[in-house]
């Protein structure tokens, strides 16, 4: 066991940490948010610059053959900032569903596109009725040359963003039926694709999707037809350990930040800091955050053992601990901060929502913990 | 960073877990597995045994008897000792008195006391907390006049664990009752229990047992040669007694085998009809608490690790803070399990009715001990510094607050 950075990750963390220095603060993030795009298509070269487009992706693809911790380290600086760029939808979500369903072809014609930083994916699964329940897939492809699809796909993070989507969407089965799920690759202005963006709580872009007679061919099938679910898991397992990184990442910064304004601000005469019972608070929140800081490495170390029940085992422990970590340290963030925590203007707020958006995304800990307790005994 | 075992680790889980299977002495286990505490006899019998075998002083060095193990393999060792249910080893003398003499005591006083403590000849005991002293101990009075070469020692300790059951014992006494600063005044004595003097009284706690003790000290004669470390310098050595290497302190092997013993019992008793086990409220409370117990084994890793690779050196970190309250928090929550489960089984006292029996009745058996379990571990978050001083010392030296 060895829970230290090796050398070449610290160096990783220091890059980034360095390069976001330079592009990030809370001001110029609002006006990222006023461009079109919402986020900043200069900062997103700069990934590209930097490397970490391609950070988890196999060098022959144009990658760096990183793994899911230096993904982790990297989610961690970002939850620090609150980047708001489509890294985790086109490189951890759809980058992971390319690199483990994909071809040698697919993963030539996508990966080292993403690593240029000339390609956005957005990974298009969850639909309205279905809530958390992954195979909840109404969505459908019938034969018709290649393949027609038909449905709607929503809240599809940076859904507008992309070039390419991974949608899933049935080829077999029923509702709620494991075997007869497959994924796709759609172009993203390929007729019938229809995409209504708006923002989401956390200032970061999503999309709505609907999909209407729209046509792909088989060279478009991401894995098995039919196989889609396990590979579905996999990208979810990994999108939850990047999470779990950036969940960490904000709770130091609110931390920090809390601490600072415990320090600073003065009521009854004296720094709200130097009273006990902010400082048990303060002490409650740290160790929140080191709790959830242990559930984010147990996920990260988690999504590559081949041992499918032993890893969503884990993923599920994570997912939960992480979660109630990230929405302590959020709520009692603001609790500290009083009157200026509830403003738009000010940045705990922005950390708070970013933080409850994570929470839920694929499930929040009430559902991975129904999920554990059907394990016991 | 690499969360798995190595085959090596695992290798040595399996030597520890086999040795333990194999070794400890049946009717311990028996009754431990109850959820009753060990007897003084099981405790010594089996330190005896583990001292034998070399795993006794966990973290001594190999000259006075340690079994040169890596932080990892004692979080390990002391797992499978929790898990087995196996009698813990002595703190006072494993992990207190132990160091202390590595570190601060003088040579006649390492090889006269430490092969004793590793073996269990000697049971220490710890007088630290007194009435007026207790989160506060800096302000204790318990005088030692300097006599010759004696000092004469005259006040009270109280909340003395095991104190009837000990040989000796450390206490910390004001030698300067003029210091500058209280820490300034105070000094470490090794204390014989026999030095005529000595009263011991027992303190029944909430669970019915005797564990607590007062002890009092009226004109008692202490050797100087007993004194560790300088005169007036005691703090320093309570420092390091409680900042010292706290690998076990999260006690995550109590509540597995707390939360084992709940799961177990539910399946035997009764709600609305079924097995309580499969109630979802009772599987979703289990659920969280294994939650809750893979973060703190992950963080408990996290600062054995880092105390490995800092090859010991340096200062408690300041995560154990965080094992201490993460950990009582979670062993109070296991044992208060244990207790719901077994509904009104947890209200009786057995222990006479459970004599007389001829065909033991493991469910009320564990009910009983279990609510004996669960009211003695209120106390885990009051000793060795409660938990909100634990947050005082997080919000020092991790917040600068």
């Amino acid at each position: 066991m060895d829970f230290e950075p090796s050398d070449d990750q610290r160096l990783l963390v220091e890059s980034v940490t360095r390069m976001l220095r330079d592009t990030y603060d809370f001001t110029r993030r609002k006006s990222y948010m006023a461009l079109p795009e919402g986020y900043s298509p200069a900062v997103w070269s700069q990934f590209a610059e930097l490397g970490l487009l391609g950070l988890p992706f196999a060098e022959e693809y144009g990658g760096f053959g990183g793994s899911a911790q230096e993904v982790m380290l990297v989610m961690q600086a970002f939850g620090r900032v609150l980047v708001l760029e489509p890294y985790f939808p086109t490189v951890v979500l759809g980058g992971a569903a390319v690199n483990l369903a994909g071809s040698a072809a697919q993963k030539q014609a996508i990966l080292p596109a993403i690593a240029e930083g000339g390609l956005k994916l957005a990974f298009a699964h969850s639909e309205r009725q279905a809530r958390y329940d992954l195979t909840d897939v109404v969505t459908t492809a019938k034969r018709g040359g290649g393949w027609v699809l038909d449905g709607s796909k929503t809240v599809v993070s940076h859904g507008e963003a992309a070039d390419k989507i991974v949608v899933s969407a049935r080829t077999g089965g029923e509702r709620y039926d494991e075997d007869g799920i497959t994924l796709f690759l759609v172009d993203a202005g390929a007729s019938g694709v229809a995409r209504r963006g708006y923002v989401s709580r956390d200032d970061t872009r999503a999309a709505d999707i609907s999909l209407s007679n729209v046509s792909v061919s088989d060279a478009d099938v991401l894995g098995e037809v039919g196989g889609g679910l396990p590979i579905i898991r996999r990208v979810i397992e990994a999108g939850i350990a990047a999470t779990a990184g950036e969940t960490v990442g904000a709770m130091e910064a609110m931390n920090e930040m809390t601490l600072e304004y415990a320090k600073t601000r003065v009521q009854f005469g004296q720094p709200i800091g130097s009273y006990q019972v902010v400082q048990h608070r303060l002490a409650d929140m740290f160790m929140a955050q080191e709790q959830g800081r242990s559930m984010a490495m147990l996920a990260t170390m988690s999504i590559d053992n081949p041992d499918d029940g032993a890893r969503a085992h884990d993923i599920a422990l994570a997912k939960v601990g992480v979660g109630q970590a990230g929405r302590y340290v959020s709520q009692s963030a603001v609790q500290v901060h009083g009157g200026i925590g509830m403003t738009e203007e000010y940045a705990v707020g922005h950390y708070f929502r970013r933080c409850m958006v994570i929470e839920r995304l694929f499930g929040d800990p009430a559902y991975y913990l129904a999920r554990l307790a059907a394990e016991v005994g | 960073m690499d969360l798995r075992f190595t085959p090596e680790e695992r290798a040595f889980r399996e030597e520890v877990r086999a040795f333990i299977r194999d070794n400890l002495p049946a009717d311990t286990r028996d009754r431990m597995k109850l959820g009753h505490p060990p007897r003084k006899e099981d405790t010594i019998r089996w330190q005896r045994i583990l001292n034998a075998k070399g795993w006794a002083a966990l973290s001594w060095p190999k000259e006075w008897g340690g079994p040169g193990w890596s932080a990892i393999q004692r979080m390990i060792f002391l797992e499978e000792n929790l898990m087995a249910p196996a009698p813990e080893l002595l703190s006072f003398n494993i992990t207190m008195i132990g160091p202390v003499l590595i570190q601060f005591g003088t040579d006649e006083q390492k090889r006269r006391f430490l092969p004793r403590a590793a073996n269990l000849d000697d049971w220490w005991c710890q007088g630290f907390s007194e009435p007026g002293a207790g989160s506060d101990l800096a302000s204790l009075k318990t005088s030692a006049r300097p006599e010759g070469d004696h000092y004469v020692v005259n006040g009270q300790k109280i909340w003395t664990s095991t104190a009837h059951n000990a040989d000796w014992c450390f206490v910390l006494v004001r030698t300067d009752p003029n210091a500058r600063k209280r820490q300034e005044g105070i000094s470490f004595l090794l204390v014989d229990m026999k030095t005529p003097g000595i009263t011991v009284r027992p303190i029944v706690s909430i669970d019915g047992s005797h564990h607590l003790n007062e002890v009092f000290f009226d004109d008692v004669r202490v050797p100087m040669s007993m004194r560790v470390h300088a005169e007036n310098k005691g703090w320093d050595v309570a420092k390091y007694l409680l900042g010292n290497e706290r690998t076990g302190i999260a006690r995550l092997g109590k509540s597995r085998e707390r939360v084992h013993a709940a799961v177990a019992m539910a399946r035997e008793v009764n709600f609305n009809g079924a097995p309580l086990i499969a109630d979802e409220t009772f599987r979703r409370r289990v659920a969280q608490l294994q939650v809750d117990t893979k973060a703190l084994e992950i963080t408990q890793y996290r600062v054995v690790s880092a105390y490995d690779k800092a090859k010991g050196a340096g200062r408690a970190d300041p995560l154990s803070s965080v094992l201490k309250v993460k950990g009582t928090e979670l062993l109070q929550a296991a044992t208060e399990l244990a207790v719901d489960v077994a509904g009104p089984l947890a209200t009786p006292i057995w222990a006479q009715e459970l004599e007389a029996m001829n065909e033991p009745d493991e469910l009320m058996e564990a009910g009983s001990a279990g609510t004996a379990s669960y009211l003695m571990l209120r106390a885990a978050s009051i000793y060795g510094g409660t938990n909100e001083i634990q947050k005082n010392i997080l919000t020092k030296a991790v917040l600068g607050l």
